[in-house]
This record gives C-alpha cells, structure tokens and sequence, in this order.
C-alpha cells in the first residue's frame, strides 16, 4: 500500500447525494478475479453513453480533471453494497481521496484499508468547498495526514477526524492484516474458551440431498 | 449489579479479542460466509503471503451471484462468469472449505442458506463479503456486510478490526393491517430515516410487531438494515427463534441444546439498558409502501402520492429529488396506482423464501400474468424450491405465466444477465431500486411479494388489498 502524508490537488466535484456503489462500479463489472484495470468502469453508468462513447457532460470526461486526485463528492457517499471494487475502481481512475460530509460505513472500511483516504468534513466547510468549485474549476486543497488538516483554497484549515490506528497505517503504508497476524497468540487464547459454534466440514464428506423429481 | 446491556452490546463484548487504545477491536467471528464475487481477490491476497485459511470449519462458500438461473450449464455464462465461479471451486479445494456449487443441491443465495441451514445462531458473530449480511441478525446474532480486505482478514485470523458502533432502537408498535408485511415495515422505516440515516449504528428492531413476526418476516426486515445506512440489524431472540432453529442441521442437539436455550435467553436487551439513538413507527396505520425513485429511501404508501420537490427546503436533496423523477419519467404529486410496468422480480435475499412465495402464490392462484408483462420467480435456494415444489407453488405460477427459475440473486444485481432492457418498469422484491441496478436505463419499484404479485397479474401498480380475502 503507497503511503499517504500529504497531498496538494485540485478538486472534482460530484454533488450528488447519496452516490452508492452500484454508482461507483456497476454489477456488470464485478466479475473480476483481480484488483486492476477497474479504473476505466469507474461511474460507468454516468460516464458512458448508451453506445459506449464518453458522456461529454459528465465530470471526469472533462479534460481539466484528468490527473485530479481528490473527489468532492455529496453527502452520504459510497452507500449500498460492500464492493471493494469501488475503492479500486476510485483508486484505478488516480483518485488518492474523497471528500464528503458522511460515508457509508463499509466503505469507509473499505477506503482505509487500500489507502484512500476519506476526509470527512462539516456541512458549511462541504458547502463551501462547492461553491469555491463552482466559482474557479481550479482552486486546490492541501490535504495534510499527520495535522489531520485540510488546507482550504482561502488558506484556513479545518481538522478532519480519523482514528489513530488508521491514520498509522496510511501513514507508513502498512497492510492492516500484519496487526492481526501478530496478535494471533491472543485469539488463539480466545479459541480456547470460546469453542467453536459450528463444524461446517462435515458438509464436505456429506451426501448431498437428492433432486426432487422435476415435472 | 453490573451495568445494563443492549442485545448488541452483550454480543460485542463477548467476541470482543483485544483492544489497544486508539485502535478499533480485534472482534472474533464465529462465521465466515463467501460466495463468489468478493472472494478471488482475498484468496490471491492470502497465496501472496503464504497464509493458510484459520478456520475452514467456521466457513461456508456458495455460489449466488454470477449463476444462470434459466438453467445450470456453463454456456450460459459469460467467459467471466465462468472463470469466477471456476476461482471459487479452486480457491475452496485448496484453502479446505466446503463449497455449494451451482450444481449442488443444497446451493442457495448466501443469506437465505445460512438460517436454513441452522448455521445462523443467536448471540454469534457472522460476517459475509456482502452488505445484506445484516439479514442474519433476525436471530439475534451481530451480523454485517465486509469488503474484500476484510474478508482475506477473516480467513487468515478468523477477526477482524471493527470500531465499535452506535446503537439504534427501532421500534415498531401496533398490529400491522392485512395486506401489509415485514417488508413495508422496513420501507416505511428507510423512508423516515433516510438512506444515511443509520450510519455508524446497529439497528436494534423492538416492540409488539417485531414480536409477531414469524422467522422468514424477521429476516426480511433486518436484510434492507443496510438501506437504512445501518450495518447491521438485529431481533432479540424468543421462543418464535428457537422453535424455527430447533430442528435444523446445524442447530445444537441433546444436552448441547438446552446449555444453548439457556445461553441465548441472556441475549435480549437488559431493562434499564439504553440506546444512543431510537425511533418508533405505529404499523397499524402502515399502507404497503412502495419507491418512486432511486435509493430505497424515496418510498410511499401505494395510495399516496409523490412528493414534489418544489416543496424541499434543502436544496441538495430538491436536486436529488429531481434526478429520481427524471430517471424514473415520473411526475411530482403523481399517484403511482395504475401505472403500467414491464416486468416483475420476486427473489433476492430479501423476498424468496418460501413464505414469500406462498405470498405471492396467493395472489397467482387462479389468475394469469396480465399481457405483455414478464414475470421471473427465482427462489432463494435450492430447499426453497424443493419445498415450493413439493406444496405445488411452482404450477400455481407457471399456469398464470411466470418463468421459474433456479435459485441465485438473478434480477437483484443483474449480473447473469437477468436483467431489464433501458427504460423498463420492474416491481421487485429486492432491495435496492439504485440507477441501473437490474440493468443498465432499468427502473425500479420495490415492494412487498404481495404488492408485485398484484402487479404481474394487473400489468400495473396495484393494491394488494383489492385482490386478497
């Protein structure tokens, strides 16, 4: 995972409300046994048109965009399903982290634990940011980790929240399992006084029940 | 006297591994649900790192999302599809964990197998790639979608990170009116809420309603937790549970049996324990409710009529209010009753167990698919559809013209090619009427099996209410 400390960028901004996964990367995506090349399916639904050509009136489609590593995105972004692939389809199209007043919980998770970073920011701060867009496409943020800060275009800074468990790990690009991994001796104390509630391996050496008759 | 517990607070403390300060809890899971989606990524994930699966007994894989449901061969399948499902069956022979393949009679989709199954118990930790996970709470058991990271975490240390969330009481009073069902409750509360409006919080559903609630309601109910932005959603358990787990395969036996009764009536919420948000919804003046346009939260009772954004005070949610009605080609203050659609889903992890069908079946019986309208019935397993067989549900809805199908998530999330053309109408049973999600330009109506029986057999919107009794 690439390290996140700080980052200077301009913004692309995405106002719609609730955008939820099946926005991020349409199911007919999804049938991928890796993690590349998701980059171009990203928004696919808004940023194709039916034949197949780009949608020259949806954002990312805009020349100016390309090379932007910050998404502004509306309240309540990344709802619905647990797809990771929205977190790599984001990540794929260059974006390094997404700026929104609330995030759906999994992907949240999601975000953290492949190093994009999800800046959480107040309503008026949120407001703010998209009228300073609206009024100049260019304006840059400065998004600095260890300050847990935003640097915002007018130059004043807000904080953002992030738990320091998290905010180590992005830091020093550090892959979350290698903490459970050494914490192993202790769930294997918990094992001991906590056995097993199901054995689902005996549904290996099974018989399956036989079909019913089909008429 | 030690302090007053919620049901989740009991659960979460007593998988609860280790915790450091500052960093969320290592929390043990009791059960590891996969299917093939989310999965190949994990499994490369723990190849690369030379890790084994910890406990392959406390994981179960099926195959539910990518499948054909017209029938079970590989050339129905995309040359993607194929490879996916081919991943899976490889991945499970090599890390030792039991498999339902799509030929196997005991596949299903991933939450309707687990409880029929007995898998699924009060008091347990369960987990799946997949954010409907919260369905297995209807058990009593703390139960939530996780990505794919997430699940290579669960397979290599059987834990997983989690902040501790909030909890949510949601409680539903009264005596739901005929014609009304679990799956109206769960509308009504999304479109009180607001699709954000259970982040960061646990449901827990109480009150007189929830208690009557037979098993298969209860599952319905916390499945859609998600569409109201909470992760998980959970039912204390009581003598409705444990009559439903009592004779299942994987339920405790004898002895065992008894120590577990005993266990799980120490679940429910203490007296005195308090939740840090709560709401409460009088069902016995709910409608079967309906959305009108794209997130589940956008939903009114079948009379009603939709809202008219000139009247939102928020701009940003005018705006989205305008998008709905844009995609959906529906006007503000419209009544949705009589307008004519294309097609009807009954399936999902939300609505295709056999109660559901039996639903749905009521409607059916005696009637004919109204001209024109394509009708796909896809059961949530294999069980289900054995047991829907047996009862003779199955000729019920092919006399009236409905296509039964084979058991997977088919028209959910459209990716086996179930799916709506562009600017189709479709009532489904499903949970999620985002933009596109049973096909590109597609949309969507949810609502209760009843409420989209009424619809296949009318060719429109229709009251439930009018065809049954």
């Amino acid at each position: 995972m690439e390290p996140f400390v700080t980052l200077t960028s301009k913004l692309v901004p995405l106002p719609n409300e609730n955008v939820d996964t099946d926005q991020i990367i349409p199911a007919q995506y999804l049938k991928v046994t890796d993690k590349v090349g998701l980059g171009k399916y990203l928004f696919a639904g808004w940023r194709y048109l039916p034949d197949g050509s780009p949608n020259p009136d949806f954002v990312l489609n805009r020349p100016e965009m390309q090379g932007r590593k910050v998404l502004l995105a509306g309240n309540n972004f990344g709802s619905g399903s647990s797809r990771e692939h929205a977190v790599w389809a984001l990540q794929g199209w260059g974006f390094r982290a997404v700026i929104s007043t609330r995030f759906a919980d999994i992907f949240y998770n999601n975000a953290l634990k492949n190093g994009l970073l999800p800046v959480v920011v107040d309503e008026e701060t949120h407001q703010r940011l998209f009228r300073w867009v609206d009024a100049d496409p260019n304006v840059e943020i400065t998004i600095d980790l260890p300050n847990q800060k935003l640097c915002l275009p007018d130059g004043t800074e807000v904080t953002f929240p992030i738990d320091s468990f998290s905010k180590h790990c992005l830091l020093k690009g550090l892959d979350q399992l290698g903490y459970l991994l050494e914490h192993l001796p202790r769930v294997e104390a918990y094992e001991t006084s906590h056995p097993p509630r199901v054995d689902t391996t005996v549904l290996l050496t099974q018989v399956p029940p036989s079909p019913a008759p089909r008429s | 006297m030690s302090q007053p517990k919620t049901l989740f607070e009991k659960i979460w403390d007593d998988h609860v591994v280790y915790e450091e300060p500052g960093a969320p809890a290592i929390l043990y899971i009791d059960l590891h649900l996969i299917h093939e989606v989310t999965s190949p990524q994990a499994f490369q994930g723990l190849r690369e790192k030379g890790l084994r699966v910890r406990r392959p007994g406390q994981t179960l894989a099926t195959m539910d999302h990518s499948i054909p449901t017209v029938g079970r061969d590989f050339s129905l399948m995309d040359a993607m599809a194929v490879k996916q499902v081919q991943t899976l069956e490889a991945n499970c022979r090599e890390f030792g964990i039991p498999l339902f393949n799509m030929f196997d009679d005991r596949q299903g989709i991933v939450h309707v197998i687990g409880p029929e199954l007995g898998l699924t118990q009060p008091g347990m930790t369960i987990v799946c790639g997949d954010s409907h996970t919260s369905t297995h709470g209807a058990f009593g058991a703390l139960a939530f979608g996780i990505g794919t990271s997430e699940v290579e975490h669960v397979l290599a240390t059987q834990t997983i990170l989690q902040r501790k969330p909030k909890t949510f009481e949601v409680r539903f009073e009264g005596t739901l009116p005929e014609g009304v069902t679990a799956k109206d409750m769960i509308l009504a509360l999304i479109a009180t809420i607001g699709v954000g409006g259970g982040v960061g919080h646990v449901f827990e559903y109480t009150g007189e309603a929830v208690r009557r609630l037979n098993m298969e309601e209860r599952l319905t109910l916390c499945n859609m937790s998600i569409e109201g932005g909470a992760r998980a959603g959970l039912i204390a358990p009581d003598d409705t549970t444990f009559e439903y787990l009592a004779d299942k395969p994987f339920a405790p036996k004898g002895k065992a049996w008894e120590e577990a009764l005993e266990r799980w009536r120490r679940l429910p919420t203490d007296p005195g324990a308090t939740y840090d948000k709560s709401v409460t919804i009088d069902v016995s003046r709910l409608e079967p409710v309906i959305t009108w346009g794209i997130n589940p939260g956008m939903a009114i009772p079948i009379t009603g009529r939709i809202p008219d954004p000139d009247k939102e005070p928020d701009p940003r949610k005018r705006r989205a209010m305008q998008r709905a009605l844009e995609y959906m080609n529906f006007r503000p203050g419209q009544q949705l009753l009589g307008h004519p659609i294309d097609v009807v889903f009954i399936g999902s992890c939300t609505n295709a167990r056999i109660t559901d069908l039996r639903q749905a079946a009521q409607i059916f019986k005696g009637r004919k698919v109204a001209p024109g309208v394509r009708v796909l019935i896809v059961p949530g397993s294999q069980q289900v559809k054995r047991q829907a067989e047996a009862e003779g549900l199955d000729r019920i809805f092919k006399e009236a013209g409905a296509e039964w199908r084979e058991p997977g998530c088919s028209m959910c999330i459209a990716m086996n090619g179930d799916r709506l053309e562009p600017g189709q109408y479709c009532v489904s049973t499903s949970n999620r009427n985002f933009e596109g999600r049973q096909g590109p330009g597609g949309r969507t109506i949810l609502a209760s099996p009843l409420t989209a029986a009424a619809a296949a057999v009318t060719g429109k919107i229709t009251d439930p209410r009018t065809l049954i009794g």
